[in-house]
Formats: structure tokens, C-alpha cells, sequence
């Protein structure tokens, strides 16, 4: 008698609080750098390491196996020590980076400009893979939309310098990779208008939506 | 080698002066981006471990003569667009990569196709999608990704086709 959950209650406050996010591009919850640990994309990428593995197994015995094996874990724990320092990297920079300033100037409406300070981003990150997908995950998760992101991601890995220090120059000779890199300097601009313009027709949103979020 | 401990330094001087200005933020602000961030390589590790040792055994099945076949001496669209899908077949790092391209170069490849190449496996070489861009980034996020870049190979191609040879 007199307990308040004898009332009925309103079936709309826990569904706003978190919409499904397939519905509304706009009011969905903050992409999280890191997802559940098993997704379709792991299913489908072990069973094409297990293809892999039992035709290498096939072709060149359980030795071949080991060796890749080897090889492989050697290459792992080398890496390692990078994946943590990028992991930090990106938890540093979502925590540091004021979300409402990141939404303006690498938001869905920052015009032109978000696409050229993507770009910029992406060409001075130092670092390889193991630094880009981290910080490029923690811009989306403070409020960059796919267009600037895309933007940095094309731009660190057509124009940024790391790889082709390290290795382009040294291997395809320095007169090759800069003309190369001239040839790119405007295509992450382009992915990431094409990105938006894609982007707002694949997922239109509600602006209607907006003041719940 | 000199190479890979100037990216460590560059590297780790950058956890450095972020993790700087979090802690001047206030050590609390700096513990939960601290713990964060080890929760996200905790998370991070199996997929990593998968993708690099499943990369191996992928790269294996697909030997490098395969890709430099594909990149023949094929002129015009049709080889720009062989040479895509090569690069985005291309297994192994950078120095394979970058291998079959200078080798495209000498043995007769044109050089809008060799830049398509190059872009390609820049833009979607399987195995750094597998490898790092998937287990990072949300999974929507890379798919599209990939998709919105498929044209920009071939716009390379067409940029260097008309400014011609480095």
C-alpha cells in the first residue's frame, strides 16, 4: 500500500534517454572509442584467418603454421608498447579537447574549414596506424562528423609524412613520393565532401530530435 | 631503425604533453583519461592479436606475384582500375607495398597506374583495415569510409595523367 511503484509509469522516459541508434544519426549516444570486444567484423575477420591458416596448413605443413606463428607474435609484442602510447594519446585528447569547440570547428556544419583543419590535423600527426585510428576515434567521439574524420584519416595517410619518411622516399626515391604527395594534396578535402554530402543522404536526420539529445 | 625510434620518440613525447596538459587540468581529469585509456587497450589487444597474426596467414595465400601481375603493362582506365583493386589486395606493410610499385615503375607500368596503385594501397589495403582501421574506429564509420574513397584513386590517376611524369 503506498509504494510508488504500484503507479503506473511513463513508458517514454527510459526510451528517450537512449535512443536506438540506427533511427536518428543526430541524436545518437557519442560513438565510444571502443566497442563490445566481439562484433560481425571480428566473426568475419577470424574466419578468414582460420581459411587463411588451414590452407597455409594445407600447402606448407604444421611448420608453416609455426612459422607465420612466430614471426607474427614477435611483430605483436613489438607492437604493443605503440598501441598502449596511442590508446593514451586518444583518451588524453577526447579528455582535453573541448567537446562544444570540436563540434563547431570539426562539426557537421563547419563548412569547408573543418574539412581543411581535418586535413591539417591528419598531415602533422606523428605516428603511424597505431596514433591515427585512436585520435581519429576520439575526434568522432567529441564531436567531428564522418566528413571531417574521413578528411583526417585520408589526409594522414596520403599527405601525412610519417610513411613516406620512413618508407616511401627510401624505397620509390624522393621525386616519385613528392609528386605523389602533390597529386594528393586534395583529395582528403574531396573524401570528406564527398563523405558529408553521402553522409546526409544515407543517414538523414531529425533536427526535431536535437533538444532531447 | 633510426626511423621507427624518431616515430617512439615522437610518439611517446606526445602521450607526454597531452597527458601534461590533462594532469594541469587536475589529477582527477588525468586519472580517468589515464584509466581510459588503458581499458581501451586492454579492449583493444585481442582484436590487435587477432589482426596481426590473422594478416600473416592472409598474406601468405596471397603471394606478392600475384599483385605484381596484376599490375602489368596494362595502359588507360582499365589498368588504373586493375591497379585499385591491387592495391586494395596488396598483403604485408609498407616496404611490400611500396616494393611492388617501384617494381610496376621499372618494368614498364605507367605512372598514372603505379599513383592509382599507390593511393589505392594507401586508401584500403586490406590488411591495415583489418588490422588497425576496424578494431580502432566504429565499424559503420570505416565502411563508409572505404566507400566514399573508392573514386580517389582514379582521380588521382586522371591528376597525374594530366600534369604528366615527376
Amino acid at each position: 500500500m503506498g509504494i510508488p511503484s504500484d503507479r503506473p509509469r511513463p513508458l517514454s522516459v527510459p526510451s528517450q534517454k537512449n535512443p536506438p541508434p540506427a533511427e536518428d544519426a543526430e541524436s545518437e549516444p557519442r560513438p565510444g572509442r571502443v566497442r563490445k570486444p566481439i562484433g560481425w567484423s571480428t566473426i568475419i575477420i577470424a574466419a578468414l584467418v582460420a581459411v587463411s591458416a588451414a590452407l597455409v596448413w594445407r600447402r606448407d605443413g604444421t611448420d608453416g603454421v609455426l612459422d607465420i606463428l612466430t614471426h607474427d607474435l614477435s611483430l605483436f609484442s613489438g607492437i604493443l608498447p605503440r598501441v598502449l602510447a596511442g590508446c593514451l594519446l586518444g583518451a588524453f585528447i577526447s579528455e582535453i579537447l573541448p567537446h562544444e569547440k570540436v563540434s563547431r570547428s570539426l562539426g557537421p556544419k563547419s563548412g569547408l574549414m573543418g574539412l581543411l583543419i581535418g586535413t591539417a590535423f591528419g598531415a602533422i600527426l606523428p605516428g603511424g596506424p597505431f596514433t591515427a585510428y585512436p585520435v581519429a576515434s576520439a575526434l568522432l567521439a567529441v564531436g567531428a562528423d564522418f566528413g571531417a574524420t574521413i578528411a583526417m584519416v585520408v589526409s594522414w595517410t596520403l599527405i601525412g609524412y610519417g610513411r613516406a619518411v620512413a618508407w616511401e622516399i627510401p624505397i620509390m626515391g624522393t621525386d616519385f613520393t613528392l609528386w605523389r604527395i602533390v597529386i594528393s594534396l586534395p583529395l582528403p578535402v574531396l573524401a570528406g565532401a564527398l563523405g558529408r554530402f553521402v553522409y546526409v543522404r544515407v543517414y538523414p536526420k531529425r533536427d526535431s530530435d536535437e533538444d532531447a539529445a | 631503425m633510426s626511423a621507427a625510434l624518431l616515430i617512439d620518440i615522437l610518439l611517446w613525447g606526445s602521450v607526454f604533453g597531452v597527458g601534461l596538459i590533462a594532469f594541469r587540468r587536475g589529477p582527477p581529469v588525468f586519472k580517468a583519461s589515464l584509466r581510459e585509456g588503458s581499458m581501451d587497450f586492454i579492449n583493444i589487444v585481442p582484436r590487435i592479436a587477432l589482426g596481426v597474426i590473422g594478416s600473416g596467414y592472409i598474406a601468405a595465400i596471397i603471394p606478392q606475384e600475384v599483385i605484381t601481375g596484376w599490375l602489368g603493362p596494362d595502359s588507360g582506365w582499365l589498368g588504373v582500375a586493375t591497379a585499385v583493386v591491387a592495391g586494395a589486395a596488396t598483403p604485408g606493410g609498407p616496404v611490400i607495398g611500396f616494393s611492388i610499385g617501384t617494381v610496376a615503375l621499372k618494368s614498364g607500368g605507367g605512372v598514372p597506374q603505379v599513383v592509382a596503385y599507390v593511393v589505392a594501397w594507401a586508401l584500403f589495403a586490406f590488411q591495415r583495415v583489418i588490422l588497425w582501421e576496424i578494431p580502432f574506429m566504429p565499424a559503420r564509420f570505416v565502411w563508409f569510409r572505404c566507400a566514399v574513397s573508392v573514386p580517389f584513386p582514379f582521380v588521382a590517376a586522371a591528376i597525374a595523367m594530366v600534369i604528366g611524369k615527376p
